[in-house]
């Protein structure tokens, strides 16, 4: 919303003030001032100027050669504007002048020299029209500076509409300035209005409410006998500098009693309305609005009729048909409050938004609609005499909203502050604002004024806020509190999500990466992988985007496709929620989930798959001292190899998978890589009981390290070998995996077995009986020694 | 006999000074000290003269088998120092600038921020907590007092699920969870990702991360909250940055401020980051609305707390430089593989 600080000005004086720092002050006390514009200031030297004489250019059909009298000389002009004329009184910029910030030199235009320019009011920068020269009255004295005639020189500034959203008093002039005196503590003069027991005595307008639900108040006044047709220039000037544009009197009188007081006022012509219904229509029907659209209004919408016919939608935009039109000399002037929530759900609907909507769906206050009303009159008065209002105010008031009264003590403020702020000070900002503030002792009771009393302030903490905002934030001493410190333990959650990622960033030098909650259905395409079913957004911005995905699997191979050019291998993780589905309730089961995928064009698949293998025992052994079991199963998904998808757990715990990639998906990823992936479940994770390290004293005596190597039937997997050394003795300390080959189709193992003993020297002949015991049970499960 | 040991010490300092290498010193120990060695041979022949003459040579005999061993000794030292010389003069030196292959894994920069924002908040006494993506409407909205017809529900701004749950929009749906988990006095910090039904751009994305935090106990002040910012903010960017609080509307928190940091980008001057207004809006945050602490189970009269939500996203972006936000869900290695360090 823009701000004009002359406006200000009608209301509270602030003459001697550092404007720029009281607007900056504004931002810090009220509401977000997103740009301070100095008006008027691209003008220099321009004059009211008197056109003595008009000749045709010989060249130019266009062109007229003018004698300007400036009031110290007279000037020659060549001038292109189609309503020149002898005697016509218009601002002229001098030469060496100022005009829409561009200097006015003496200038050779087709021939001749112009010492000067005449201008539009697009060019005093005043409004848009650049049809023709502005036109000024006669009698305006010539040679007079023309930002000493009209209002241009002004300080204006926007205000971000969003930090508004919660004071429906802002929305007009009236309103910004009141914080202005708060602020200044300088004093706010009442509105002028008219006196409307005057016409009491008259007959009322017929107004019914049929949805007392949906509107509050409906005040209406008519008045005829209009004669003036264009509004004065310094209040077009003040329309234009707040972004509205000017239409004729009556509508730029609704406007600016919009603009002044945050009132949306509606004028209709009395000749085409002359009573009032306000209600829903039961059926859908087609209405045009004043902006020439044909639109479809549903039973929703709150409208206002006139003998059952509508003429506007409520709150929103009158209609084409009752629009006050330039011969409009009779009016029924709409100052009424309707349903903030219907207005807004209405205005959504129709996809149309206007300044009037805008202010209603903030929830108005309903007290205004009456000093509107005696405000618009005063205004029009002042401009026509002649106009008569010919009907009594007629108000039908359905909905007042209750009186608040808070009650709170001085304690409650510094506990909430921190800091002192006087009862004095309390008082005189309360007041400042409006509000009626009365102090006995330490204990305050504060009437809440009717334009804060619609839903902004409630309760006593919105009390603080009016005290501390007007005090000012800056103003505050900082401190730290008092309250008592307790050890914080970090939870097993954030501990297992950070010490994974350490693990893999540093250990395994993969790379975090971020994405989104849902699939992106495109990617899957390109990739060849199924689309997955599983719960969907109402909303979402492509129907690419609309279902949640179930596993990290799909995500994290559209990042290893996307960045195949990075390197000739690379690992990705990303710790992230997935849907499940949805339980028994009808909620969706999200689980946290750390997704992995490998990378190369260097290993082979088989390298990578242990490689994963190996990390996930890392993960579990590093994090929880746990050891978990691998064993393969059917792919769940359709990317999935299906000879190589395995499944593992601790302690019985389902964590998660690991699997190749099918062929034709790698391939679609790179023609020459290999790619490998796993999930782990982190809920599940995290949950998982450390296991107690039990330390082993290491041992003072040399061992004896014993290999075997062997051949293994097919089938058989190492697991199936681990019973024959399972009772060997606490000597064996240990077996590792030397070699592995396939020869001749055979899968061939070399073991190393290594004894240690706590009490001496092992020799090779004392550990023989348990190995030759080992051999004979594996031989007994199909595995003998290669010769 | 006292000739011979002359005649000895003096052919032995000759042939000493002739020994240059290890080998040729290693001979001179064999000929004057081996078994068969003159100086050995000397002390064998002590056994063929007088006792009083023994004493006397034997005093010779030794001093000279003293000697010879130390200037032994010395010769070696001094070969040795000199074939390491040779060693160390003809050795290569290492380019140090040839680049270095390996690159290393990488942070995504939300985790490096969040852990630098978690410890400064851990070290004073606040919780990290967890809490999920998918939300109902009720602690989304209804337990942080937004009310049923505020904007922030329609459809343009929250992505609702077929059944009826959403994706939150804002971290504050979790203070309910974690309020009632504690109760009073309560310090915890919940980061979390945050999801807007926007359209996106360089700077609009539909997820990103916030991480919110609350302070409950007696007596908390706006005051508190100021200091609790600053020193937060001052600590993630390791320099004392000015701050600002002005008034900003939230349904969760009465008074509620919108909290601006100087631009970092120009000090304050104004720039095109800051719009030229040399303050860059950072974080929401307030005391918490009475009616939310109640809905937690916190008695607001006796209770005062307040709450924040940092924009993480924004955060990082400031820190690094980052200026399209997109970047950050992207998975794109070439911009994330960069953030190494923790």
């Amino acid at each position: 919303m823009l701000i004009s600080m002359n406006w200000i000005g009608d209301f509270v004086d602030l003459s001697g003030l550092d404007l720029p720092a009281l607007i900056q002050r504004f931002t810090l006390s009220t509401a977000e001032v997103e740009e301070i514009m100095e008006m008027g200031r691209g003008l220099r030297d321009v004059v009211a100027g008197k056109i003595l004489s008009v000749e045709n250019h010989p060249d130019s059909k266009k062109l007229h050669l003018l004698k300007v009298d400036g009031g110290d000389k007279i000037y020659d002009v060549v001038c292109g504007a189609p309503n020149v004329r002898e005697g016509l009184v218009v601002p002229f910029v001098k030469e060496g002048g100022m005009a829409a910030g561009q200097e006015i030199a003496c200038a050779k235009i087709a021939g001749y020299e112009s010492h000067g320019m005449c201008c539009s009011e697009h060019e005093l920068g005043i409004s848009a029209d650049h049809s023709g020269l502005m036109e000024l009255p006669e009698d305006t004295p010539i040679g007079r500076d023309i930002t000493e005639i009209y209002a241009i020189r002004d300080t204006v500034f926007e205000v971000d509409n969003k930090s508004l959203t919660n004071r429906p008093d802002l929305w007009g002039h009236y309103g910004i300035a009141r914080e202005f005196a708060a602020l200044t503590g300088r004093e706010l003069r009442p509105l002028e209005t008219v006196a409307l027991e005057a016409f009491d005595g008259l007959d009322p307008i017929d107004i019914k409410i049929e949805d007392p639900d949906l509107c509050l108040r409906y005040t209406g006044l008519k008045v005829r006998n209009i004669k003036k047709k264009v509004s004065p220039v310094n209040m077009r000037i003040r329309l234009f500098y707040c972004g509205s544009r000017a239409i004729n009197l009556l509508a730029d009188l609704t406007n600016y009693l919009m603009l002044e007081m945050g009132q949306p006022m509606h004028a209709f012509d009395c000749a085409k309305v002359d009573r009032i219904e306000v209600k829903r229509f039961p059926e859908p029907f087609r209405f045009t609005t004043l902006d020439g659209v044909d639109r479809q209004v549903d039973e929703n919408t709150l409208m206002i009729c006139s003998g059952g016919k509508p003429v506007a939608v409520a709150g929103i935009m009158g209609g084409l048909d009752s629009e006050i039109e330039d011969d409009t000399d009779s009016l029924l002037l709409e100052s009424a409050n309707f349903d903030a929530p219907s207005v807004r759900r209405s205005s959504t609907r129709l996809g149309l938004r206007t300044d009037a909507s805008m202010r209603y769906e903030k929830t108005l206050d309903p007290e205004m609609t009456v000093p509107a009303i005696g405000r618009f009159l005063k205004l029009l008065l002042d401009i026509d005499p002649e106009a008569q209002a010919v009907s009594r105010l007629t108000d039908v008031y359905v909905k007042h909203y209750p009186a608040v009264s808070l009650t709170f003590d001085k304690a409650y403020v510094d506990r909430y502050t921190g800091i002192e702020i006087g009862n004095d000070r309390i008082l005189d900002t309360l007041r400042s604002l409006g509000f009626g503030a009365q102090c006995q002792g330490n204990s305050f009771t504060v009437e809440v004024p009717s334009w804060r009393a619609t839903k902004d302030v409630t309760i006593k903490a919105d009390i603080i806020e009016e005290i501390t905002r007007i005090y000012g934030y800056d103003n505050f001493a900082v401190s730290t509190t008092v309250s008592p410190l307790y050890p914080q333990k970090k939870s097993p959650q954030n501990k297992a999500d950070n010490f994974v990622k350490d693990i893999l960033v540093q250990r395994y030098g993969l790379h975090e990466v971020h994405s989104y909650i849902w699939e992106d259905a495109k990617a899957c395409r390109e990739l060849g992988l199924a689309p997955v079913e599983n719960v969907r957004l109402l909303n979402a911005q492509t129907p690419d985007h609309e279902t949640l995905r179930r596993s990290m699997g799909p995500t994290l191979l559209g990042c290893v496709q996307a960045n195949r050019a990075y390197g000739a291998e690379f690992g990705v993780f990303e710790i992230g929620r997935v849907c499940e589905g949805l339980d028994e309730e009808g909620l969706c089961r999200e689980r946290k989930k750390l997704g992995l995928a490998l990378f190369s064009r260097v290993r082979s698949e088989k390298e990578l798959y242990f490689q994963l293998l190996g990390i996930l025992k890392d993960l579990a052994q590093s994090v929880k001292r746990a050891d978990l079991a691998f064993a393969n199963g059917e792919a769940l998904y359709d990317w999935q190899h299906p000879r190589n998808t395995a499944f593992f757990s601790c302690g019985g715990e389902e964590l998660g998978w690991l699997c190749a990639v099918k062929p034709s998906v790698v391939r679609r990823i790179d023609k020459k890589a290999a790619v490998v992936c796993a999930q782990l479940d982190m809920d599940a994770f995290a949950a998982l009981a450390p296991q107690d390290l039990s330390y082993r004293e290491p041992s003072r005596f040399p061992g004896i390290d014993m290999d075997l190597s062997l051949l293994l039937p097919d089938g058989m997997r190492y697991a199936d070998m681990e019973p024959a050394w399972a009772g060997a003795g606490p000597e064996l300390a240990g077996v590792s995996l030397i070699d592995s080959f396939t020869q001749n189709g055979r899968r061939s193992l070399t073991l190393r077995f290594a004894f240690s003993s706590q009490e001496k020297t092992l020799s090779k002949e004392e550990v023989q009986p348990v190995v030759d015991g080992i051999v004979e049970m594996l031989a007994a499960a199909g595995a003998a020694l290669r010769g | 006999m006292k000739e011979k040991i002359e005649a000895l010490r003096q052919s032995f300092e000759q042939e000493l000074q002739k020994a240059a290498s290890s080998d040729a010193v290693e001979k001179l120990r064999v000929a004057y000290l081996g078994k068969k060695g003159s100086v050995t041979e000397l002390l064998k022949g002590l056994k063929d003269v007088s006792a009083q003459e023994k004493k006397e040579l034997g005093q010779h005999v030794n001093q000279l088998k003293k000697q010879v061993e130390e200037n032994l000794a010395r010769q070696v030292e001094a070969i040795q120092a000199a074939e390491e010389q040779r060693e160390i003069d003809s050795a290569e030196q290492y380019d140090v600038t040839l680049p270095t292959a390996g690159a290393k894994g990488s942070y995504h920069p939300i985790t490096i921020v969040q852990r630098q924002l978690e410890e400064i908040f851990v070290s004073m006494g606040f919780t990290v907590e967890d809490y999920p993506e998918i939300v109902t409407d009720y602690e989304c909205f209804e337990a942080v007092n937004v009310p049923k017809d505020h904007p922030a529900r329609d459809m343009q701004d929250t992505y609702y699920l077929e059944n009826g749950q959403l994706l939150k929009t804002q971290t504050s749906a979790a203070q309910n969870a974690i309020l009632r988990k504690y109760g009073a006095p309560c310090r915890a910090i919940f980061p979390g990702r945050c999801f807007r039904n926007e359209a996106t751009d360089a700077s609009h994305e539909n997820t990103f991360f916030q991480m919110e935090g609350v302070m409950v106990d007696k007596d908390i002040s706006i005051s508190n909250l100021i200091y609790f910012m600053k020193t937060m903010l001052s600590e993630v960017f390791e320099r004392d940055v000015k701050v600002r609080l002005r008034p900003g509307f939230f349904p969760f928190v009465e008074p509620g401020f919108e909290l601006d940091i100087n631009c970092l980008i120009c000090g304050g001057e104004g720039c095109s980051t800051c719009h030229h207004s040399g303050w860059v809006e950072l974080c929401p945050c307030g005391m918490i609305h009475p009616n939310v602490l109640k809905m937690g189970g916190v008695d607001p009269e006796e209770y005062t707390g307040f709450a924040f939500g940092l924009g993480l996203t924004r955060l990082v972006m400031m820190k690094y430089g980052v200026k399209d936000i997109r970047d950050l869900n992207s998975g794109n290695l070439k911009a994330l593989g960069q953030f190494v360090h923790e």
